[in-house]
């Protein structure tokens, strides 16, 4: 019975959620889903959640092939570890969803891509303001110690995400993804509605971009300089944009409900592009530079110059799927 | 000179290896200038792929990246002078959006000589021709760019090729 894809049998699913480079925010908007987790847990076993339920790794790797029906997994990959968990679960599961914008487009770990690995190690043991690291300590991939020698997992050269790794039966974006949105998957996948397997099929979003869902007035004016969230208290009810702020919902994909632009702050892009685009950075490129209020090179480069970090900016949450993918 | 920067490079160049670039150029005055030059048989270097398009207007700077990262060891970018757009202010798009696309190529590590914008007119095929040369020579220097080969050993697409937990 279990074998049935309809979802709609006596024996309760099998569903799965892992923890990769993330914050662990994905964990918690699947909790976010309120009283419907009652009708999930109704449906449905937790066979995986190291977040929730004490699970081990062997737990899974004793589980015959496919016993997982929906496996969510959450997070990039950016160490072996990450990568081998990620071939595991593919190997047990029949649906593996990349659920939230790491595991679908890299999101705010593969900013790290923007830097080289001793880029990287420097400015998170030596550098940093708040690093308090007297001796220099630095993790080895293998120390010895008491007990014999430790071998912590492989730290990559890149962040990628997990399409890159292994096939994905759906994508979920989203930092997080929205209850809403997550609870529609969830009923759509587990329901039979959709069948188990399928090649990154993009579930609970929508095509259109955050503009789609914007409530603010779009007056067509052009703007002769950007300003930070910071350093404007900006007019209700009138296009961030427009008022010189970057908000990359002309290039983001909707879903969300415009949360963060009705909340007055402008969208970060944290659903990665939207349908009709392919690398979310230079479409913005492309919405910023065709309002500039200028006619002559000179003023043009005066406004771009005051952009900070176009790169870390625009593609704030999908570095790991843009063209470039990361740094030289 | 060029002989040094090249060997500098971690990856081996192939010995009759000639840059890839991809040349963005729009209908009405680009690529009349690089028609221009070609009846006037100038001499320029061959290794410019010219793509036409409408305007520069219409060169989303998407389709620059997609150049680069499929392989393009260059790419050059020309549209009419600003003042000559024939769709009024198609270039002056162009004119925000380049700078701004340097600035993020930059980010990425891209040498700023890989890539090229430049305003040339249905007057001025010697301006094209040198253009072209120039580049050339500049991404030549460089050597090449080699992106999807560099994705791929980072593990774009495939990962480090290592087995399930528990089965090493």
């Amino acid at each position: 019975m279990s074998e049935n894809d309809t979802g709609t049998t006596q024996q309760k699913l099998k569903v799965g959620m892992y923890w990769a480079a993330s914050c662990g925010g994905c964990d918690i908007s699947l909790l976010e889903i309120g009283p419907h987790i009652l009708e999930l847990i109704e449906i449905a076993d937790i066979a995986f959640w190291p977040c929730a339920a004490d699970f081990k790794y062997q737990d899974v790797a004793n589980y015959p092939d496919e016993y997982i029906d929906v496996c969510f997994y959450n997070g990039a990959i950016r160490t072996s570890e990450q990568e081998q968990i990620a071939r595991l679960l593919r190997q047990k599961s029949k649906s593996l969803i990349a659920y939230g914008e790491c595991a679908v487009d890299g999101g705010i770990p593969a900013l790290a891509n923007l830097k080289d690995v001793p880029g990287i190690f420097d400015a998170a043991y030596h550098t940093n303001p708040s690093i308090d690291n007297p001796e220099g300590t630095e993790p080895l991939p293998i120390s010895e110690c008491e007990q014999g020698e430790l071998e912590i997992p492989e730290f990559y050269d890149q962040v990628l995400r997990l399409q890159d790794v292994v096939p994905v039966d759906y994508v979920i974006p989203g930092c997080p993804p929205q209850a809403e949105r997550v609870w529609e998957a969830i009923v759509a996948v587990t329901g039979g509605a959709v069948p188990l397997k399928n090649t990154n099929v993009r579930v609970a979003v929508f095509d259109k971009s955050v503009c789609d869902e914007c409530p603010r007035e779009k007056r067509h004016e052009k703007i002769t300089g950007f300003k930070r969230p910071h350093e404007v208290r900006p007019e209700p009810d009138w296009c961030l944009l427009e008022q010189g702020l970057i908000c990359m919902g002309p290039a983001t994909r909707s879903g969300c409900g415009a949360l963060c632009i009705k909340g007055g702050l402008p969208c970060r892009g944290c659903y990665g592009p939207s349908g009709e685009v392919e690398d979310q950075g230079t479409a913005m490129v492309s919405a910023i530079a065709s309002i500039l209020d200028a006619t002559d090179e000179e003023t043009a480069r005066e406004m771009i110059a005051q952009i900070v970090d176009p790169a870390g900016t625009f593609y704030r949450f999908s570095m790991a799927s843009s063209h470039m993918k990361a740094r030289k | 000179m060029s002989e040094e920067v090249i060997t500098q490079d971690v990856q081996t160049v192939p010995e009759n290896w000639e840059p890839k670039i991809v040349g963005f150029l729009c209908y009405w005055c680009s690529y009349s200038g690089a028609d221009g030059a070609g009846t006037a048989r100038m001499k320029y270097a061959p290794n410019v792929d010219i793509i036409k398009v409408m305007c520069s207007g219409r060169i989303d700077p998407e389709l620059i990246t997609t150049a680069f990262a499929n392989g393009a060891d260059g790419v050059m970018v020309a549209g009419c002078h600003i003042g000559d757009c024939h769709y009024m202010t198609g270039n002056h798009k162009t004119m925000a959006r380049m700078p701004l696309l340097k600035r993020i190529l930059d980010e990425l590590g891209i040498e700023a000589d890989r890539f090229r914008h430049e305003w040339i007119s249905a007057a001025e095929g010697a301006k094209f021709a040198a253009t072209v040369s120039d580049l050339t020579e500049k991404v030549r220097a460089l050597g090449p760019l080699n992106w999807p080969e560099l994705m791929h050993e980072r593990g774009v697409g495939h990962g480090h090729d290592l087995k399930p937990w528990g089965e090493e």
